[in-house]
C-alpha cells in the first residue's frame, strides 16, 4: 500500500466512530497491539525529545526501505505512534521524505500531534524524516 | 463564612466555556488561575482610556497611568504587610524575581565556598538560577531532603546550616504536591547562622496570608497570574537595607538618576530594579485582582478550597489503584496522584476529552519526581470558583480513564 492509501484507510476507519470514546478505544487498542521495542533499543539516543512521555524510535534499512520500530510509556501515544508507523514504515527514503501527513488533521487528532512541549509527536515525524534523509544519502 | 460559589463563578467569564461540547471543569489552578471580569475590564479600560508611558510624562494621561501603576504598588505593600512601597519591586514573574536576587544579591554577597540551601520540593525556577550562580562563583548548593509524605526534614535542614550558609531559598508551598512548608522556622533557623532567606511564594500567595514583617523574611517572590491577576507581572519583596546594598539588575531607562558617558548614578528604590518600560497595563490590573481577593477574604477562599481538598482526597482514596503523591499534614488545594499501570499523560488526554483540565507531567520539578521514582503525576488543583459537583466529575472522569485503559 502507498503512504496515501494507508492514510485513506485510517481516515475511513475513524469515520466509523460516533464519539470520542470509540475513537480512543481504537487508539488504545492500536497502542496495545504495537510490539514495542526491546530494552536494548530503548537508549538515550533513540528518545524523541519534546514528548511528555518517553518515546523511543529505532530505524533500520531493509531492501531499500526504511523500517521503523517504536515504543512509548503512554498507551495513547503508543497508539498514535502505531498509526505513524503504519503510514510511514517500510517505504523508500524518498517516499517518506515526500509524504504529506494529512491524516492527522482529517481524523481530528491534531491537538495530540501539535508541536507543544507536552505532545511532541511532531518531533517524531521529523525524526522519521531525518532517518529517511540519512538512509537516502547512504544509498547514493 | 459560607461563600456563594455560584455567584463567584459568574465573575469569571471563561468558566462558561465548553470543551468539545462539554462544560469546562478547570482544575489547573496551580498552573494559573482564571481572571475575574474586573481584571479583564481593567486591562481594556487602560488601553482604551489612559494608555501612556509612566513616571516621566507631565501630561494628563501619563499622570493617570503613573498613579494607577503606583496604586498597585501600594496595594501589594498592604497585601504583604511590607514596611514601605520601596520594598515592592515589579518583575515579570516569580522566576524573574528569583533571577533578580541571584544576579544582584548573589553577585555581591555569595563567593567561593559559600553555601546556598534549597529543598527537594523546588520548582526548576528555584533551582537553576542558583546552580548557575554556584557555577559562576564556585559556591555550593545543598538540598533539604523530604519524607515519603512530601514534608521537609527539618532536622536535616538544621544540620545543613552553618556559617558557610549565605542564602536559604525555599518554596512556601510545593506546586507539585501542595505541601505547606514551615517557613517561619526555616527563616528563624537561617537567621541564627546569619544567612538570608528567599521564599518562593508563587503557589502560596493565593491561599495563605503573608505578612513579610512577621515572618522577618528577607525576600519574598510571587506571580500575579496565580492570584487571579494577569501574566507577565511578578513581585519581589525585599528588605530595604538589603535592596539598598544590592547592585542594580538590568541597566536602562527608569533605573537611573543621572547618566553621563563617564558614570551613571542609579535611581532610588524601588526604581533601581525596574529598568525599561514595565508591563503597565497588567501591573495596573493586578490591583483589581488583589482587591477581588480582599473582597471575598483570603480566609474564606482558603476555607472553601480546603473543603474541596478534603472532599476530593476522600473520594480519590476510594478509587482502587490510585495513589496520592504528597500527603503532608499541612497542604493547600493541590492533589497529585498516579494510577497503577497508567501513564499520567494518558490520564490527562482522557480527562481532557471529558472537558476536565488537569496538569500531567513533572510540573517543572524533575528532581522531586526522581525522589518518588515516578515519571510524573496527574495534578488537580482547586480554586475558589470550583465546586463539589466538579470534583464528582473528576472522580467519574478518572473511573472512565481506568475503564478505557485497563
Amino acid at each position: 500500500m502507498t503512504i496515501n492509501e494507508q492514510q485513506e484507510e485510517l481516515i475511513e476507519n475513524f469515520e466509523l466512530f460516533d464519539d470520542w470514546e470509540e475513537k480512543y478505544e481504537y487508539i488504545i487498542d492500536l497502542g496495545k497491539k504495537l510490539p514495542g521495542l526491546a530494552d536494548e533499543f530503548k537508549t538515550e539516543d533513540n528518545i524523541i525529545k519534546g514528548c511528555q512521555s518517553l518515546v523511543w524510535l529505532n530505524a533500520k534499512f531493509e531492501d531499500g526501505n526504511v523500517v521503523f520500530e517504536a515504543d512509548s510509556q503512554a498507551i495513547i501515544v503508543k497508539g498514535l505512534v502505531n498509526m505513524l508507523l503504519q503510514v510511514l514504515s517500510d517505504h523508500t527514503p524518498q517516499e517518506i521524505l515526500d509524504a504529506d501527513l494529512y491524516f492527522i488533521d482529517r481524523i481530528g487528532l491534531t491537538s495530540h500531534l501539535a508541536q507543544t512541549r507536552s505532545n511532541g509527536l511532531a518531533s517524531m515525524v521529523k525524526q522519521m524524516k531525518t532517518y529517511a534523509l540519512a538512509y537516502q544519502s547512504l544509498g547514493k | 463564612m459560607e461563600l456563594d460559589i455560584h455567584t463567584i463563578r459568574k465573575d469569571f467569564p471563561i468558566l462558561e466555556e465548553t470543551v468539545g461540547g462539554k462544560k469546562l471543569v478547570y482544575f489547573d489552578n496551580a498552573a494559573t488561575t482564571q481572571k475575574p471580569k474586573i481584571v479583564i475590564d481593567a486591562i481594556t479600560d487602560y488601553y482604551s482610556a489612559y494608555n501612556a508611558n509612566i513616571h516621566r510624562g507631565i501630561h494628563h494621561l501619563a499622570e493617570k497611568a503613573t498613579a494607577a501603576f503606583e496604586d498597585t504598588r501600594k496595594t501589594v505593600k498592604t497585601f504583604l504587610n511590607a514596611a514601605s512601597t520601596e520594598e515592592i519591586i515589579f518583575t515579570y514573574g516569580t522566576t524573574d524575581s528569583i533571577n533578580l536576587v541571584a544576579n544582584t544579591f548573589g553577585k555581591k554577597f555569595i563567593g567561593e565556598g559559600d553555601e546556598i540551601i534549597i529543598s527537594t520540593l523546588e520548582h526548576h525556577s528555584n533551582i537553576v538560577p542558583w546552580q548557575m550562580l554556584c557555577e559562576e562563583k564556585g559556591a555550593i548548593l545543598k538540598v533539604i531532603p523530604i519524607n515519603e509524605d512530601g514534608e521537609l526534614l527539618m532536622d536535616e535542614y538544621k544540620n545543613l546550616l552553618s556559617d558557610k550558609t549565605k542564602l536559604v531559598s525555599v518554596v512556601h508551598v510545593s506546586n507539585a504536591l501542595g505541601t505547606i512548608n514551615p517557613i517561619k522556622s526555616i527563616i528563624d533557623e537561617a537567621h541564627k547562622v546569619g544567612a538570608k532567606v528567599l521564599i518562593d511564594g508563587a503557589q502560596a500567595s493565593s491561599h495563605i496570608n503573608i505578612d513579610v514583617q512577621d515572618l522577618d523574611v528577607d525576600f519574598y517572590a510571587l506571580s500575579a497570574h496565580k492570584l487571579f491577576g494577569p501574566t507577565g507581572v511578578g513581585i519581589l519583596y525585599g528588605k530595604k537595607d538589603l535592596l539598598l546594598a544590592m547592585p542594580p539588575y538590568r541597566g536602562g531607562g527608569e533605573m537611573i538618576k543621572e547618566v553621563t558617558f563617564e558614570k551613571t548614578t542609579y535611581a532610588d528604590l524601588p526604581y533601581k530594579f525596574e529598568a525599561g518600560t514595565p508591563n503597565i497595563a497588567d501591573v495596573m490590573a493586578f490591583k483589581f485582582a488583589i482587591d477581588y481577593i480582599n473582597t471575598i477574604g483570603k480566609e474564606n477562599i482558603a476555607e472553601h478550597e480546603n473543603q474541596l481538598l478534603e472532599y476530593a482526597t476522600e473520594k480519590l482514596e476510594e478509587i482502587p489503584g490510585l495513589k496520592i503523591i504528597g500527603k503532608a499534614k499541612e497542604k493547600v488545594s493541590v492533589i497529585s496522584f498516579v494510577l497503577e499501570n497508567i501513564h499520567p499523560q494518558d490520564i490527562g488526554i482522557i480527562l481532557d476529552q471529558q472537558g476536565i483540565a488537569i496538569r500531567t507531567g513533572h510540573h517543572c520539578t524533575q528532581p522531586l519526581m526522581q525522589r518518588f521514582n515516578i515519571p510524573g503525576t496527574a495534578r488537580a488543583s482547586f480554586s475558589v470558583y470550583n465546586t463539589f459537583e466538579e470534583v464528582d466529575s473528576l472522580i467519574a472522569g478518572i473511573k472512565k480513564v481506568q475503564k478505557l485503559l485497563s
